[in-house]
C-alpha cells in the first residue's frame, strides 16, 4: 500500500510539472503584464519600464522565468501580483476559505439528501417517489448552473422590491463591513449559492446511488441473506446499502478535489469573493502568476484527492488489492 | 403434411444467413417468412421502440429543425431593431410571443437564431473531436509503446486541471469571440474521453483470433484497425458523440456566459442569457432562452439513453 501511494505521489510530480510549464507558456504568451503601465508613458517613463521588467525577470527567456517561477512557488508562497504588486497567498487562502463554506455546505447536504433519496427510490422502484425524484434529477442535471442561479436571483429580486422583504440576498458575502463565518447574515448570503450548487450534485449524487443499490439488490449475496430469513430492513440496511456506498465515497472524494476550483458562474453571478470569482477577474486582467497560483492550487488539490479516492476504495473494498 | 423449415443450413453448407441483410431461402417454407436481421437492424428496432429516446428524437427534430431553417421559420431578423416596443413582456401583439429585448428586438427570433449557433458548435465540436478521439484512441490502443504513452499522457494533463477552467484560460488568451475559433477550441478539449473508451477496446481486441486471422491472411493495419476492431467500438462512441452535443453546447453557453465565448450581437443561446442578466425585472430575457437549452439538454440525454439500450448487444431491456 505505501510503495503504491508513494508511486503514485512521484508519478504525479512530472504530471504537474508539465501541465504547469504548459499554462506558464500560455499565459506568459498571452499579452504584455506591463501594457497598462506602458499605456501611460508620462508618469511611466521607459527607464521605469525598464527596472520593472528587469526586476519582474520578464526580460529573460522563457525556461529562465520560468525557473523563477518556481522558485517563488517555494520561497515566496506564489509571490507577488504583477499589477498590484501584493502578495497572492493571503488572497488565495481568504477567496479559499469562501469557496469551502459554501462549496462544502452545498456538497453534504446534496451526498446526505442523494443518498437518502437514491436508497429510497432503488428500494421502491418504478414507485411514484422513484419516478418523481428520476424527473427532478433529470431536470437538475439538465438544467446548466448558470441559468438556475439566475432564476434564484431573479425571483428574490423580485420578491424583495413586490413585498419589501429581505429572505435572502442575492449577491456578496456579507451586508456590513465585516461579518463572523457562521452569522446568520452569513447565512442569508450564501444561501442562494449553496441552493443552487445543491441541486445539481444532488440531481447527480441520488442517479448514483439509485444505480449501484440496484446493482448490489440483485446481486446473489443478497438473495442469500433474503433466503436465510433475515428481516428486509437489515438486508437493506446491512448488506445492500453499506455496499452501495462504496462507489459513491469514491466518486465524492474525486468531486471534492475539483471543488477548490471553486464555482466560478456561481460565485460570479452572487458576486462571492471565493476562487472561482478570484480566478475569472484575474483572467480578465491577464494576472498571469495570481492565475498561475490558482491553477497550481487546484492541481494539486484534484491529484490529492484522486489518490485518496483510490486508497480509500482499497480501503473499503476489501477485493481491491493495490500492490 | 409438409416438412418443418430447415431452421439452420445443414452441415457443410454455407450458411447464407450470416452475411448482414442477406435473405434466407425460404422456398422450403410455405406460409412461414424468416427474415434475417443484422445487429444494425436489431438495434434500429430497439431504438425505434423506446418511448422516451422517441420524445427526445421528436423534441431535438422540432428544436433543431427550428434553428437550422431559422431565416425562414423567424418571424423577424435577429437584430430588427424596433425602438416603439422595448423591453415588452410575451404578448401576441405584433407576433413578440418571447417579447422584446432591450432595444426592441423580436425575442423569439432571437432564440430561434441563438439555437442555430449553439447546434452548429454542437454539432460540429461532437464530430469533430469524436473523429479525432477515435484516431487517437485507435493509434493508442493498436499500436501501444511509445506512441501510446505519449497520447495518454497528454490526456492525464487533462485531468490534473478542470476542464472548463482550462477552457476559459485558453478562449482568454486566442482573444475568443468567434464562433468558429469556440467549436476549435470545444473540439479540442472533447476528444480525450472518446480516445480513452476507443483505446480501451483497441487493447483488449487487439489480441482476438480474428485479428490475427486478418493478420494471417495478409491485411495492413489500418484494415485491421478500421474493418475489423473498429466496429466493435462504434456502440459506445455513437453515445457518447450524441451527449457530447450536449455537452458542446451547455459549455459554449458557460463560456459566452462568462464573457469568453461568442460575442454578441450573434446570438447564441448562452449569450441571450448572459444579456438577460442584466434585466432581472424582465424575466423573459433569461428564463426562455434557458428554458430552451434544458430542453435540448434533456432531449439529448433521452436519446442517449435510447441508444445505449439499443446498441448494447447484450441489453434486451427493450424488445427488439
Amino acid at each position: 500500500m505505501l510503495t503504491y501511494i508513494a508511486r503514485r505521489i512521484l508519478y504525479s510530480i512530472p504530471v504537474l510539472v508539465a501541465s504547469s510549464f504548459i499554462s506558464f507558456t500560455l499565459l506568459t504568451e498571452a499579452g504584455d503584464p506591463l501594457a497598462n503601465l506602458r499605456a501611460n508613458p508620462r508618469t511611466n517613463s521607459p527607464q521605469i519600464l525598464h527596472h520593472l521588467a528587469h526586476v519582474y525577470h520578464l526580460d529573460q527567456s522563457l525556461p529562465v522565468r520560468y525557473w523563477y517561477w518556481v522558485q517563488s512557488v517555494f520561497t515566496q508562497k506564489f509571490g507577488v501580483s504583477l499589477l498590484t504588486s501584493q502578495p497572492i497567498w493571503p488572497d488565495i487562502t481568504r477567496a479559499m476559505g469562501h469557496t469551502l463554506q459554501i462549496v462544502l455546505l452545498a456538497q453534504l447536504i446534496a451526498l446526505v439528501l442523494g443518498v437518502a433519496v437514491g436508497i429510497y427510490s432503488a428500494i421502491r422502484q418504478y414507485s411514484a417517489f422513484d419516478y418523481t425524484f428520476t424527473t427532478v434529477s433529470f431536470l437538475g442535471y439538465a438544467m446548466p448552473t448558470f441559468w438556475l442561479a439566475l432564476i434564484l436571483q431573479i425571483l428574490f429580486v423580485d420578491i424583495y422590491l413586490h413585498w419589501h422583504v429581505r429572505i435572502f440576498y442575492t449577491s456578496g458575502l456579507n451586508s456590513g463591513v465585516t461579518s463572523s463565518t457562521w452569522s446568520l447574515d452569513r447565512l442569508q448570503h450564501i444561501a442562494l449559492p449553496v441552493i443552487t450548487l445543491t441541486v445539481v450534485s444532488f440531481a447527480l449524487y441520488s442517479r448514483y446511488m439509485r444505480a449501484t443499490m440496484l446493482d448490489v439488490i440483485n446481486s446473489d449475496y443478497v438473495r442469500t441473506a433474503r433466503a436465510k430469513g433475515l428481516p428486509e430492513h437489515l438486508v437493506v440496511m446491512r448488506h445492500v446499502v453499506r455496499n452501495a456506498l462504496i462507489p459513491i465515497v469514491t466518486v465524492s472524494a474525486l468531486t471534492f478535489g475539483g471543488l477548490l476550483a471553486g464555482a466560478i458562474v456561481t460565485e460570479t453571478i452572487f458576486t462571492l469573493d471565493g476562487m472561482g470569482f478570484y480566478f475569472i477577474t484575474k483572467l480578465n486582467q491577464l494576472d498571469i502568476y495570481a492565475v498561475m497560483a490558482y491553477l497550481m492550487v487546484v492541481a494539486v488539490s484534484i491529484v490529492v484527492f484522486n489518490l485518496i479516492a483510490d486508497v480509500l476504495y482499497g480501503f473499503l473494498d476489501p477485493r481491491v488489492r493495490y500492490d | 403434411m409438409t416438412e418443418p423449415a430447415p431452421l439452420k443450413a445443414p452441415p457443410g453448407v454455407v450458411d447464407s444467413t450470416i452475411g448482414a441483410g442477406a435473405a434466407l431461402d425460404t422456398s422450403a417454407a410455405e406460409g412461414l417468412e424468416l427474415e434475417a436481421r443484422s445487429q444494425w437492424s436489431y438495434a434500429r428496432r430497439r431504438f425505434l421502440r423506446h418511448r422516451l429516446a422517441m420524445i427526445g428524437l421528436v423534441g431535438l427534430v422540432i428544436i433543431f429543425g427550428a434553428g437550422a431553417l431559422a431565416p425562414w421559420v423567424a418571424p423577424y431578423t435577429f437584430d430588427q431593431i424596433d425602438l416603439n416596443l422595448v423591453l415588452h413582456p410575451p404578448t401576441t401583439l405584433a407576433h413578440h410571443f418571447f417579447g422584446t429585448d432591450e432595444i426592441g428586438r423580436d425575442y423569439l427570433s432571437r432564440v430561434i437564431y441563438g439555437i442555430r449557433t449553439s447546434e452548429q458548435v454542437g454539432l460540429v465540436v461532437a464530430f469533430a473531436s469524436t473523429l479525432f478521439g477515435l484516431i487517437m484512441g485507435a493509434i493508442a490502443g493498436y499500436y501501444r509503446g511509445w506512441i501510446d504513452n505519449f497520447i495518454m499522457r497528454i490526456t492525464d494533463l487533462f485531468l490534473t486541471i478542470p476542464v472548463l477552467v482550462m477552457l476559459l484560460v485558453t478562449a482568454a488568451l486566442l482573444g475568443a469571440g468567434n464562433q468558429w475559433l469556440i467549436t476549435g477550441i470545444l473540439a479540442a478539449f472533447f476528444w480525450t474521453p472518446i480516445a480513452r473508451i476507443v483505446r480501451g477496446v483497441f487493447l483488449s481486441l487487439r489480441e482476438k483470433e480474428y485479428v490475427e486471422a486478418a493478420k494471417a491472411v495478409g491485411a495492413g493495419d489500418l484494415r485491421i484497425m478500421f474493418r475489423h476492431i473498429l466496429p466493435n467500438t462504434l456502440g459506445p462512441i455513437i453515445v457518447n458523440a450524441t451527449l457530447t452535443v450536449a455537452d458542446a453546447i451547455i459549455t459554449e453557453a458557460f463560456l459566452s456566459f462568462l464573457g469568453q465565448g461568442i460575442k454578441p450581437p450573434t446570438p447564441s443561446l448562452g449569450v441571450l442569457v448572459a444579456g438577460g442578466q442584466s434585466f432581472p425585472q424582465d424575466w423573459w430575457l433569461t428564463v426562455l432562452p434557458g428554458l430552451v437549452l434544458v430542453l435540448i439538454v434533456v432531449c439529448v440525454n433521452f436519446v442517449g439513453d435510447g441508444l445505449r439500450d439499443a446498441l448494447d448487444p447484450q441489453q434486451r431491456r427493450v424488445r427488439a
